[in-house]
């Protein structure tokens, strides 16, 4: 019998990240769909929406701070976690992060150990 | 390396940290003595060996055993046992104990101090049911380099991300310039010491939570019962060892019983009823019965069922 997959949307303007984060990912049963930026990852959560979202901060188009509270106004507590990863550092964009309904914050560059212990913090693996 | 330089290493590990190491682990001694040739300009493995053999060269010996000791920590490891402690263990001994006394916790192997740090963090959330309640968290580790760095409390965008959730990193750290800084509550709480777990642990006192996660395992059996017996006999009569995941009490001591449905947790039990009732070999016997035992108080049945 097919055991459903929990699908993450990786969201990153970088082509290298996504597919950094969809190596790590699928080794642990994931399946991957990816988006560049906020609005084309909008539109793959009004088609379907995802199980866990990866999420980038500085993208063009719909940064991911944007998209995170289109998300929370579209769908409510329906929304699947996010997780920020990005660049950003400072305490500030953490606290932002949490204010807008984030539920992890990954500090680039990542691995797998992080990547995976923060999918493990949110109950996601 | 010879197989006389590899005996005298093998020993020295043994009699001072309990570390066993077989003749498979041979590249750890090649990859972690490796620097500490360069620094005392010695050749190679056969010359540091026979420098140690030659003795009256205590600060090489330590600085050999510290290189040897594995350092791997990180906070909130494994999860499962700090949830314990938060869930179960803290607010049990909260409600058992009188409000003046204060609450006794250790990290028996503490290296840089990831875990002290994670028991100072889920005490610190617990303030507003723990009030007032006084808790001394001691943090022991027989090397000094890494207990260096975990006094200062500074640790590294990768060593915070694995493990220190987002909301508690908000709450207890400030970002430096290069990496993040222990809150200084959280630093203030606990006292770091350099200690041997195969030296007589008495002067540190009693304990009623002892974290000694992924040490045994490092240990031959006739160590391990005797640190466990050791550990027992710190441990607060209603006390509670935690474990790594990979470890257990069974067949190495009967004081220290697993807890039913909770891994790598495990609670003393009286002297009454913890009597020796496993095969020892000799010089396992003889390890044991060297750690003397004092009379203590039969716990309290279902101490952990009331939350």
């Amino acid at each position: 019998m097919a055991v459903a997959r929990c699908l993450c949307l990786v969201v990153d303007d970088s082509r290298v990240v996504r597919k950094v984060a969809r190596r790590i990912l699928e080794t642990q049963g994931f399946a991957v769909e990816e988006a560049e930026n906020g609005q084309l990852a909008l539109d793959a959560c009004r088609r379907h929406l995802p199980g866990a979202i990866l999420l980038d901060w500085n993208m063009p188009v719909m940064n991911g701070i944007e998209f995170l509270q289109n998300l929370r106004r579209e769908f409510g507590p329906e929304r699947p976690p996010v997780l920020f990863c990005t660049t950003e550092t400072e305490m500030s964009y953490i606290e932002q992060a949490i204010a807008n309904g984030a539920q992890e914050f990954i500090m680039k560059p990542f691995d797998d150990d992080i990547l995976l212990a923060k999918f493990a913090q949110v109950g996601l693996l | 390396m010879s197989p006389h330089a590899f005996a005298v290493f093998a020993a020295l590990l043994r009699n001072r940290s309990g570390l066993t190491i077989g003749p498979d682990k041979l590249y750890l001694l090649e990859t972690r003595l490796t620097p500490l040739l360069r620094q005392h300009r010695i050749a190679n493995l056969d010359g540091l060996a026979t420098r140690l053999a030659q003795g009256r060269c205590e600060k090489l010996a330590r600085a050999v055993v510290e290189a040897m000791a594995t350092n791997e920590t990180y906070f909130f490891r494994d999860i499962t046992p700090f949830a314990h402690f938060r869930d179960h263990t803290l607010r049990y001994l909260h409600a058992s104990r009188p409000a003046s006394a204060s609450l006794r916790l250790w990290s028996a192997a503490a290296s840089t101090g990831q875990e002290a740090y994670s028991l100072a963090m889920i005490v610190a959330e617990s303030s507003p049911w723990l009030g007032a309640r006084g808790i001394e968290i001691v943090a022991t580790d027989i090397a000094r380099t890494p207990l260096e760095r975990a006094r200062a409390g500074h640790y590294t965008q990768f060593e915070i991300q694995r493990g220190v959730p987002m909301a508690a990193l908000v709450r207890h750290f400030q970002k430096q310039e290069a990496g993040w800084r222990i809150a200084e509550n959280l630093r203030a709480m606990v006292r770091f010491q350099e200690w041997n777990l195969l030296t007589d642990l008495s002067p540190l006192g009693r304990f009623d939570v002892i974290f000694c996660r992924n040490v045994l395992i490092y240990f031959d059996r006739p160590t391990k019962m005797r640190v466990l017996e050791a550990l027992a006999e710190q441990l607060a009569p209603d006390g509670v060892l935690y474990l790594g995941g990979a470890e257990t009490t069974l067949g190495l001591t009967s004081r220290l019983v697993p807890e039913p449905g909770a891994p790598s947790v495990y609670r003393r039990v009286s002297d009454a009823t913890g009597t020796i009732a496993l095969e020892m070999n000799a010089s396992s016997s003889a390890a044991a019965s060297a750690i003397e035992r004092r009379p203590v108080s039969r716990p309290r049945s279902g101490a952990f069922g009331t939350s």
